[in-house]
């Protein structure tokens, strides 16, 4: 890594950081630096006592392993996965046609930046959208009853929707980004050597349908091949704009760790995303891959480039929509720009030049300060009182500073706007304060999520989770006061309020819409049209109605289980012996799973969620005989 | 006849009076028929209507409530009874099914509305009751009470009398191969019980007070109107 000369430390601690942990915090056995009183005092924080319920939900992002975990705070305790994109058989998702149908060919994605709808930019507790930067989908789970209702995707000229996914202030759009760019379309094949000229990203902009929630691409950006990382959306004077971060402004396509960190600033993107929907309305478009791509540079106004602080993460706008927040993960501070500012420089054309045909904003023009908030700022959050949290990757802490607008005397020593820091183990990616992408933050509590939990819980072999604290932020000072562990990997969370909420607990059988419900154990059975074979079954406590499938080799069968129970929490699954399924229903639900019967023999079913005290005897056979005409077959 | 017309407090018994012999049990006869024929006056005749009106309101309310408590069930699952129908509590009615689901256990037979004959008939005769309960308004005579209350009264009894044999009925014929077998039982009319891991709450509800309402009033109706001299 090359030394920047004004950053010597951050080079050594980068160096301390890829070779090993400081002694001190890698010892395996964390001194606990707290008194008894203290303790006490953070373990009541935290503690939810047997039959309390936790005040917000917690939502994480679940990284490479493809899903959300919930859990509760200030509990910390996770409360219930939620599988978006890949099969988890604890739920039966991936194993039903409905959900099957979602994951196409894929098993796995990788979850980065979940994102609460918002209304008035505040939370509305209706859908949670989250990316899949692997195969460049995004997925609405609808906080109704917490299930994926919908994955968008692959997405159109898009690889590695990193950026994603962030909602604007009524949940118009949501947009993701491409993290690595692609010969386009898609498909042309080009020598990485060539990265700079073959090349393209691509912004996108997905239309969300204001009562479904149904997505669609509304609109892309073609973009220069810089590798597109976070974003956020304005609000207040910012309304209608989008901020993203890039880094690799060198446009390098071979070694990235080295030859995308030679420049001292990269580009932020500053896209007005009611003129490029306006745009494409007004057939500005070209298609590509089906979808409408506009052309920064035919369509001037959609889109300005910025200077930012090397290689940066976060682009943060706080809860007044004024002030923009980057963090360079290569420099010692943060980036402060004013939309005020922003505003006036693109009206005045106050450019200090143009990166390929598209204006660059003079920086000194729009930049409110750099506050030199430690090493490896990565990522943002708010509280809604002025103050501003940023995770420090290499410096391994939470540092609070105090936004804009500031006195003269701290303008001109920006130290003294750093309020407090608090240490974190290890190696803070995201941060999370309650509701800091509304206008109005819960505040209180901060989440950080650490990549490196190395030594702070007790051996569970060389594969670890992750490890998140949670942070007192009610107070002058931060105040750490309980740990987690998560599965792999939270990048980034959101936290919603419990009264901001109202999930069902059960399918109520007036809304069963499903052809193939059946609520009267009179209109359960089995049919055959041909080599088609339909049962229609309830599953109730404790007992499938018909307990008995008959079939043939060569037969589709086709299976519909409804779920008759009303009662929260009486779920049954249904799993099939030798045939690889396992479905849930919920109560008041029907789900239907297919199989091609391709051996004879009587297989068991059974119920596989634990629902009663006769649960064990909630069983029935699937009979299937050899096929018709089969020599075994007339013998029978 | 005016009931604002000016009252006589001694109220002579007419010479038209039908009343013959004059004996003990003559003149108690005799009582007896002033009495019947007593005028109803305004006073009474409100109470009457306000009696008609809870009746006809207690139609909104469930008349008793069966509360379930359970270690799973810390909640409560409810059977509401009407007087024309069975709801049970939660979303959509669901707790009813639940308690059936549950009952199927021991061996109980379903509760069903369509198995309950009374409920067919019993807010026909609540709309009797009420008819004769302004018929006593418009007429206005003490006779008409008489014949309400004892109507009524015989109603009742024979309602709460009829429920319980239902409620006995159910814990009494529980099928022999059900998985759980326990002893039979009657579930409490009124007040709480231990049934297996449920306690059982049952109560009367607005409903059923308000018909205790109407009844009251038709009393008080009565009571108000004792000393008016017949006309």
């Amino acid at each position: 890594m090359k030394t920047h000369p004004t950053l010597p430390i951050a080079a050594l601690a980068s160096l301390a950081l890829l070779g090993s942990l400081p002694a001190c915090r890698g010892s395996g056995k964390p001194k606990a630096s707290t008194s008894a009183g203290e303790r006490e005092q953070n373990a009541i924080a935290s503690y939810v006592a047997p039959g309390e319920k936790d005040e917000y939900y917690l939502f994480y992002s679940g990284g490479h392993s493809g899903q959300i975990y919930v859990a509760g705070l200030p509990s910390m305790r996770h409360i219930s996965t939620i599988p978006v994109f890949t099969p988890y058989p604890a739920t039966g998702y991936g194993f039903d046609e409905e959900s099957k149908r979602m994951l196409g060919s894929f098993t796995w994605g990788d979850v980065h930046h979940p994102a609460l709808s918002q209304t008035d930019s505040m939370y509305d507790g209706r859908w949670l959208f989250c990316n899949d930067n692997a195969n460049n989908r995004v997925a609405r789970i609808d906080l109704r009853d917490f299930k994926t209702k919908q994955i968008l995707g692959p997405i159109p000229n898009t690889s590695g929707s990193h950026a994603s996914s962030f909602v604007t202030e009524n949940t118009e759009y949501l947009f993701l980004s491409t993290r690595f760019s692609t010969p386009l379309p898609r498909g042309r094949v080009a020598d990485p050597n060539d990265y700079e000229k073959e090349f393209s990203g691509m912004i996108t902009g997905v239309k969300v349908a204001p009562g479904t929630g149904e997505m669609s691409v509304g609109f892309q950006i073609l973009m220069p091949p810089l590798n597109f990382d976070l974003a956020s959306t304005g609000k207040g004077p910012s309304s209608g704009w989008v901020f993203f971060t890039s880094y690799n402004t060198e446009m390098a396509g071979t070694l990235l760790e080295v030859n995308a960190s030679q420049k001292d600033r990269d580009y932020g993107a500053i896209v007005n995303w009611k003129a490029a929907a306006q745009a494409v309305a007004d057939g500005k478009a070209t298609l590509m891959e089906g979808a409408p791509v506009l052309d920064p540079v035919k369509v001037p106004g959609i889109l300005y480039y910025v200077g930012i602080g090397k290689s940066p993460h976060g682009m943060d706008t706080d809860p007044s929509g004024r002030w923009i927040v980057a963090g360079g993960k290569l420099q010692p501070s943060t980036t402060v720009f004013d939309f005020a500012k922003i505003e006036k420089a693109v009206a005045a054309k106050d450019f200090e030049g143009e990166f390929r045909g598209v204006p660059v904003l003079k920086y000194e023009s729009v930049v409110e300060g750099e506050v030199p908030v430690g090493l490896g700022p990565l990522h943002t959050q708010f509280d809604g009182k002025g103050n501003a949290y940023t995770s420090l990757f290499i410096d391994s802490n939470i540092t609070k500073w105090k936004l804009p607008p500031w006195s003269d005397e701290e303008r001109k020593d920006l130290t003294k706007v750093v309020l407090d820091k608090c240490p974190v183990h290890f190696s803070v990616g995201h941060l999370v304060v309650a509701g800091s992408d509304t206008k109005n933050p819960y505040g209180k509590w901060l989440v950080a999520m650490n990549k490196l939990s190395k030594g702070r819980h007790v051996v569970v072999g060389p594969s670890q989770p992750e490890s998140s604290q949670l942070i007192d932020i009610s107070g002058e000072k931060m105040r750490m006061v309980a740990e987690a562990y998560t599965e792999p990997e939270p990048h980034f969370a959101q936290i919603l309020a419990v009264k901001d909420a109202k999930p069902i607990e059960v399918y109520p059988k007036a809304e069963s819409k499903d052809p193939n419900a059946v609520w009267d154990m009179a209109e359960t059975g089995v049919a055959r049209e041909g080599n088609a074979v339909t049962a229609k079954v309830i599953s109730v406590r404790s007992r499938f109605v018909p307990e008995r499938i008959d079939a043939r080799v060569g037969d589709e069968l086709t299976v519909h289980v409804t779920n008759i129970e009303q009662t929260g929490d009486m779920i049954h699954g249904f799993g099939l012996n030798d045939h690889n399924v396992n479905i849930v229903i919920d109560p008041g639900e029907t789900r239907t799973f297919k199989v091609k019967l391709t051996k004879a023999g009587v297989f068991p079913f059974y119920c596989t969620n634990f629902c009663s005290a006769l649960h064990q005897e909630m069983q029935g056979y699937l009979v299937v005989k050899p096929a018709e005409g089969s020599p075994v077959a007339q013998a029978d | 006849m005016n009931p604002a017309e000016p009252i006589h407090p001694e109220g002579p018994a007419p010479a038209a009076s039908p009343a013959r012999g004059d004996g003990r049990v003559g003149r108690a006869l005799r009582a007896e028929q002033r009495f019947l024929r007593r005028p109803l006056n305004l006073a009474s005749r409100v109470l009457l209507l306000a009696a008609a009106v809870a009746i006809a309101v207690s139609f909104c309310f469930p008349l008793w409530r069966l509360h379930l408590v359970a270690p799973q069930y810390e909640e409560g699952l409810d059977l509401f009874i009407y007087s024309y129908r069975i709801q049970g509590g939660g979303i959509g009615g669901a707790h009813l099914a639940e308690i059936n689901n549950l009952n199927h256990y021991i061996g109980m037979k379903p509760i069903e509305q369509a198995d309950f004959m009374e409920m067919r008939w019993m807010p026909f005769v609540f709309g009797l009751i009420l008819l004769l309960i302004l018929r006593a308004a418009v007429f206005g005579e003490m006779g008409n009470l008489v014949d309400l209350f004892a109507l009524y009264s015989y109603f009742g009894v024979f309602s709460i009398g009829a429920f319980y044999y239902r409620l006995y009925t159910y814990g009494h014929t529980l099928d022999p191969k059900a998985p759980m077998t326990i002893e039979p039982f009657t579930p409490l009319l009124i007040g709480t019980k231990q049934i297996a891991n449920f306690t059982q709450h049952s109560y009367p509800q607005g409903g059923a007070w308000l018909l205790c309402l109407s009844v009251a009033l038709i009393v008080a109706a009565g009571w108000c109107s004792r000393k008016e001299a017949v006309a």
